[in-house]
């Protein structure tokens, strides 16, 4: 075997060190809760509508991201347009600012002093302190992950496949249904994932908009601000396994199941 | 017949420029060129998957210019084939037929002679990421002409095959033009399909038809530099035409007619000029001494340049009659060549 020079040493431990660095917090607060007391806070009726709070305004945000941004994100992945930098730029912008930020941007059309919020308010729609709000704002950051997930999944589709299909008959949309989409599917899950992963970690926008009803990661921060470290590790716990298990059934149900080789 | 009458096409950074073209209806036509000429592009124009800026395509006597690529009835088979990667052999050579009204019977007697024409029966279940090139080409070309196409489009087809196999797969093309009768349409820059393949043909050069007419006329008397120089005619020379006496500086070529223009340029084969080391007597009307001043290796041939005078000729010859006839650098050698071989423009 050749001598490795330095620098092989230097990445080598630059990742045990990072490795280490993102592990060893989770493992620690992962293990610090004994099993009586997850087993008492999962029975807790408060700790459970706060998570499936979270998971289901979470999926709500990442339905309404595939309605709407898998036609952007073709739109996107095909065409080239003056001023398509700027429309990717915007919707990275979701990515960039703080969250407390994104929450009273969302407020201030939601208020009742703009035209929107008057609209809201007449429909008998109301933002501040409802789930309406919590979806409004966990889409609004989670849409970003989508959308880019699903246009590079669009782009590594040969656009030669929709012209052959074409073609041979099929309309844009027929196209799209049998060539497209078959062939995309994967990556409109992993944005599915992605969003609402992004989704159900949200906090600084939801807090803002919406303390109660009350999602998962506020129940965390109150029990912590209210008693204190142990008492808000249980609930973590319970919130991190529910969204692993939830990604890895879905990732399993749909793993590509070989037809024949 | 496909006629397009001035058609334009601009893209962003690429345009086409009055492109008149007429294809026979059963005929194999081939479109040649350097890369970046625009063959592609107008093989996507004339199916609809780019749009067209001006003129008209017309195809049997219908103007098919605005209509979407799903109504025109042309087939497209790319370079890299671009089968359905998610869908096997059959559902990808059957993809056509649900958009198509069709003939039951029909339908099945076309699949079952495409199947066997181009050998692909063993592979019907098969998804495209198993099959080899060949295997993928061919199912390609069924995929294509099972919804009965009044056109089909053949976008390099040979380029990204083993060259071992392209005879094959030439005569394998040819035989499926005179069964299904459809008409070829095929860009290439190998001039072996040209020759072998096409009765007519077209040479384009930075967006513009270069050349348009048999396949003969394209090779033997091209229509300007361009054209020569692609087509291979190495002997390239401007001449001032006296009589029916082509000079090159002062060099006087016998061509056997008179030429229309009083200056122009004269082209020869390189495979047309004949090497020996004394004169025979033949009915070749030119012959001139020369030494040779460069042997290049061309693989299968060898590329020798004789200086006549101030002017270099190019000969094709093969290793043993470079042998035989003991071609050295510097050594006086006489070439000649018949007038008839010599095309002037």
């Amino acid at each position: 075997m050749t001598k490795k020079e330095p620098f092989f040493w230097i990445t080598i431990s630059c990742g045990f060190v990072i490795m280490a660095f993102i592990l060893l917090p989770l493992t620690e607060m992962i293990t610090a809760p004994s099993l009586s007391m997850l087993r008492e806070t999962i029975r807790d009726k408060d700790v459970l509508r706060s998570i499936w709070l979270s998971i289901y305004t979470a999926g709500l945000a990442a339905l309404i991201s595939f309605v709407f941004g898998t036609p952007l994100a073709y739109l996107l992945a095909r065409t080239d347009f003056a001023g398509k930098r700027l429309v990717e730029s915007i919707i990275d912008l979701p990515i960039v600012i703080p969250h407390p930020v994104v929450g009273i941007a969302i407020l201030s059309i939601a208020g009742r002093n703009y035209w929107l919020g008057q609209i809201f308010s007449e429909l008998g729609i109301r933002v501040m302190g409802s789930v309406t709000g919590i979806v409004i704002v966990l889409t609004f950051v989670g849409m970003p992950f989508y959308v880019n997930a699903v246009k590079e999944g669009f782009e590594g589709i040969s656009p030669r496949l929709e012209k052959v299909s074409r073609s041979l008959g099929a309309s844009m949309f027929s196209t799209f249904c049998r060539i497209t989409f078959p062939l995309a599917w994967r990556s409109m899950l992993v944005g599915i994932i992605m969003c609402s992963a992004r989704a159900i970690s949200e906090f600084g926008a939801v807090v803002i908009v919406a303390y109660h009803p009350m999602v998962a990661p506020v129940m965390i921060y109150e029990r912590f601000e209210a008693y204190g470290l142990k008492y808000s590790q249980p609930v973590a716990v319970w919130l991190v396994s529910i969204c692993l298990i939830l990604f890895l059934v879905l990732r399993v149900l749909t793993s590509p199941r070989k037809k024949e080789t | 017949m496909i006629k397009t009458e001035n058609l334009n096409i601009s893209l962003p950074g690429f345009n086409l420029h009055d492109i008149n073209l007429s294809i026979e209806e059963g005929g194999f036509f081939v479109l040649m060129g350097p890369t970046g000429a625009g063959k592609t592009v107008l093989l996507e124009a004339l199916a609809g998957l780019v749009p067209v800026k001006s003129g008209r395509i017309i195809i049997e006597g219908k103007d098919v210019t605005r209509l979407p690529p799903e109504k025109r009835g042309i087939s497209i088979v790319y370079q890299d084939y671009a089968l359905f990667p998610h869908l096997t052999v059959i559902e990808n050579i059957k993809y056509g037929l649900r958009f198509h009204k069709v003939d039951k019977k029909e339908t099945k007697e076309r699949l079952d002679r495409l199947l066997h024409d181009l050998d692909i029966e063993y592979i019907e279940q098969r998804l495209p990421e198993n099959l080899s090139g060949g295997e993928l080409q061919r199912v390609a070309l069924a995929r294509a002409l099972m919804i009965n196409p009044r056109v089909l489009l053949l976008d390099e087809p040979l380029s990204a095959l083993d060259p071992r196999f392209k005879e094959e797969i030439r005569s394998g093309l040819k035989r499926l033009h005179r069964v299904s009768r459809v008409t070829f349409l095929m860009v290439t820059h190998d001039f072996v399909d040209a020759l072998s393949l096409a009765n007519r043909a077209a040479v384009m050069n930075e967006g513009r038809i270069a050349q348009t007419g048999s396949i003969e006329d394209i090779f033997q008397r091209p229509i300007s530099k361009f054209v020569a120089d692609f087509v291979g005619m190495k002997n390239l020379f401007p001449a001032r035409f006296s009589g029916s006496r082509a000079i090159i500086n002062n060099l006087k070529i016998e061509l056997g007619r008179i030429p229309a223009d009083s200056h122009g340029y004269i082209a020869i084969r390189p495979e047309d000029i004949v090497l020996s080391r004394e004169s025979f007597t033949s009915s070749m009307r030119n012959s001139f001494r020369g030494a040779v001043s460069g042997i290049f290796d061309r693989g299968f041939y060898y590329e020798v340049r004789i200086r006549v005078r101030e002017a270099t000729f190019i000969s094709l010859i093969t290793k043993k009659s470079l042998f035989e006839l003991g071609v050295q650098e510097g050594v006086e050698i006489l070439i000649s060549f018949k007038s008839t071989a010599i095309h002037s423009f």
